[in-house]
């Protein structure tokens, strides 16, 4: 299925990068799922989009990244914006909507960023990361330190036409930028197939852009795909382009129960996705292999369930920002000079 | 204005060697205004692009989120549209959405105005739009030595800001001081005193307000040009205190009249300075309708000096008791 062309091949990841990976899946796992029951219980002031069942896609890919590499992401963003390094407290306490959160509680679920990590953001407009993405990697062709970036984007953003504007300028320029589109099958409430002619990867081969379709609840084939394309990235050798295949085990969003009159997806669908769940999957081939001792998980779990109960507890006793936050983040003044 | 704007580039691209400009064109450069600076600088910091304008603004603001400073030249004002999700929803948001982390040295540049039969879609004046969203700073120079001192604010600046040039004034001559002369933004220039009128003036409108300007003087009303520079941010105390002194308000703008500059320009002058008109307020604009191709018919729907002299002296001789208003 790979056509890319041939760098250095990355081997596996060592022992302990696997388990660090496990445990970044989990965490993502339990704070989404902490997420998803406060918004089903109305405690959370807007919608959010969670990532439960796609984890292996932004931890097998950031775990090649640096704090000054980049990444965009999308309106399913909490998972990246972890990958990357963002602090779940400051993501809880950003879906609050307090003043301790990522992004002082302006932004919300669909907005997470932390620059200061290279995570240039969530973006709630379907493909609005890509070009950014594609921006970032031109800022790091100019620093020439080697910097890469990655855009995050669905099957349905794989539509939008700036993906195919992007391919052609990255391609032409050579940038450092891998393109990893989550197919998750479902483009909103839509069947991606209903929506989507051809292969994704396809769309980026005409411009002589790496392309590769993989697992992508297989944590190891995205860490060995991105590894690849990242290398290849910081090697000056330009961009790639990762289809993952996954699956959004939870809805569009937590709210649609409440507006949505008819199934889209069938029981049996989802439950077969859920045998394919990418962290019980990992975790049990790790313990085959003698990397993960018994009990380990356990552990990983308790100390998981933990740190998210801490992060609640953060977020619920910060207070919500006032109007000064409106101002200090301002990009126009109210009157007199700007600049 | 074209050599200011060019001068301004090259100043800033030789100050900052991280600047980058691109765009479509750019090294032939179809107005001029870039002319040169591909030889000067190189193909790495002067780049031609494909005709993608949704790439091309997302990339600018991915480029400056990441640090680098850069111009994205988009041509003519009306290819904004095609390219206007990473203006009004990215560009102009995501300083506010990321709780202040980001900081974006980006300016759009794109040429305005109607005029030379560029038709409906080469014409349009956008900047009420680009007003209105609430996080771009949007100027429109009407001198060259305006156009080269904003442009450098700009080009120094870490917010989002959309340049835009009126076309009507590319060969506009006018003096540009030597050296390093910044003009802050949010500051009005008043380019003619009068104490019986005040014509609030953008872009190339400021030049039909000063050939009105003498005409009315030599009908004895004097009236005073203000030329705003940059309509976001607004400097609302000197066309207040402007009209406080005349009484009397006329806005001059190249754009559509629904929601424009003027309208803005004139709720304000009409929430603030009420006690101190002696006559309703005028708007000169575009009635709201594209610009034809026809050269009469473009020039019979655009603000002129003649529209402006008769503004005038229908307000002076304005009376609440003799005539409606």
């Amino acid at each position: 299925m790979s056509d890319t062309t041939p760098v250095a091949k990355v081997s596996e990841p060592t022992p302990s990068q696997m388990r660090a990976m496990l445990e970044r899946m989990v965490v993502i796992r339990r704070t989404e799922e902490q997420l998803g029951a406060d918004s089903r219980a109305g405690r959370l002031p807007g919608n959010v989009h969670l990532y439960i069942g796609q984890e292996a896609v932004a931890v097998g890919v950031c775990a090649h990244l640096a704090d000054d590499d980049y990444i965009t992401s999308n309106h399913r963003g909490h998972g990246h914006y972890i990958a990357k390094g963002g602090v779940p407290r400051e993501l809880v306490a950003e879906v609050y909507g307090k003043r301790t959160g990522a992004c002082r509680g302006l932004g919300g679920s669909m907005h997470v960023a932390d620059l200061s990590k290279g995570m240039l953001g969530a973006n709630g407009i379907v493909g609005g990361g890509i070009g950014i993405a594609a921006g970032a990697a031109l800022a790091a062709q100019a620093a020439g330190r080697g910097q890469v970036a990655v855009a995050f984007f669905g099957d349905g953003a794989a539509s939008e036409g700036v993906l195919s504007e992007v391919l052609n300028i990255a391609a032409l320029w050579s940038l450092p930028l891998v393109l990893v589109c989550e197919h998750n099958l479902y483009s909103e409430f839509s069947p991606s197939a209903t929506v989507t002619a051809g292969e994704i990867a396809d769309r980026a081969r005409p411009f002589g852009v790496p392309a590769t379709r993989i697992d992508g609840n297989d944590l190891l084939a995205v860490w060995s795909a991105a590894g690849e394309a990242i290398a290849r990235a910081r090697n000056a050798g330009g961009p790639s382009f990762i289809e993952a295949r996954t699956y959004r085990l939870r809805g569009h969003l937590e709210a649609e129960a409440g507006f949505i009159q008819t199934k889209y997806r069938t029981d049996e669908e989802v439950a077969a996705w859920v045998a394919r769940d990418p962290i019980p999957a990992f975790a049990a081939a790790l313990e085959r292999r003698g990397l993960l001792e018994p009990g380990e998980l356990a552990k990983t779990e308790a100390k998981v369930a933990q740190l998210v109960a801490e992060a609640v507890s953060f977020a619920a006793t910060s207070d919500v920002p006032d109007m000064s936050f409106v101002e200090a983040a301002r990009s126009v003044s109210a009157a007199g000079q700007g600049g | 204005m074209t050599q200011a704007i060019n001068q301004a580039y090259l100043e800033e691209m030789e100050r900052d060697p991280r600047l980058i400009l691109f765009g479509e064109d750019v090294e032939l450069s179809i107005f001029g205004d870039t002319r040169g600076l591909h030889a000067r600088f190189g193909a790495a910091r002067v780049r031609n692009t494909p005709i993608s304008e949704a790439a091309l603004t997302g990339m600018a603001v991915g480029a400056a989120m990441a640090g680098n400073p850069v111009i994205c030249h988009l041509m003519f004002s009306n290819f904004l549209y095609t390219g206007f999700d990473a203006i009004a929803n990215q560009a102009a948001k995501l300083r506010l959405m990321t709780g202040g982390q980001a900081q974006l040295p980006v300016t759009f540049v794109a040429a305005i105005g109607g005029g030379t039969s560029t038709a409906a879609q080469h014409s349009d004046t956008p900047y009420p739009l680009l007003m209105n969203l609430g996080g771009l700073q949007v100027v429109v120079p009407a001198t060259p030595a305006d156009a080269k001192g904003l442009l450098k604010s700009a080009l120094r600046g870490l917010n989002p800001t959309v340049f835009l040039i009126p076309r009507t004034r590319g060969g506009v001559m006018g003096e540009v001081p030597e050296g390093d002369q910044l003009v802050p933004f949010g500051q009005a220039r008043v380019h003619r005193s009068g104490g019986d009128v005040t014509v609030v003036a953008i872009g190339a409108c400021v030049t039909h307000a000063l050939a009105a300007a003498e005409t009315l003087a030599a009908q004895n009303v004097a009236a005073e040009v203000v030329d705003p520079r940059t309509l976001a941010p607004l400097d609302e105390a000197t066309i207040v205190a402007s009209v406080r002194k005349t009484g009397r308000l006329i806005v001059v703008d190249e754009a559509r009249d629904r929601c424009s500059a003027a309208s803005h320009i004139a709720a304000v002058v009409a929430d603030t300075a009420f006690a101190s008109l002696r006559a309703p307020i005028r708007r000169i604009t575009v009635p709201d309708t594209s610009l034809p191709y026809a050269p009469a018919l473009e020039r019979a729907l655009m603000p002129d000096p003649a529209k402006i002299v008769a503004a005038a002296l229908d307000l002076v001789a304005w009376s609440p008791t003799e005539r409606s208003s």
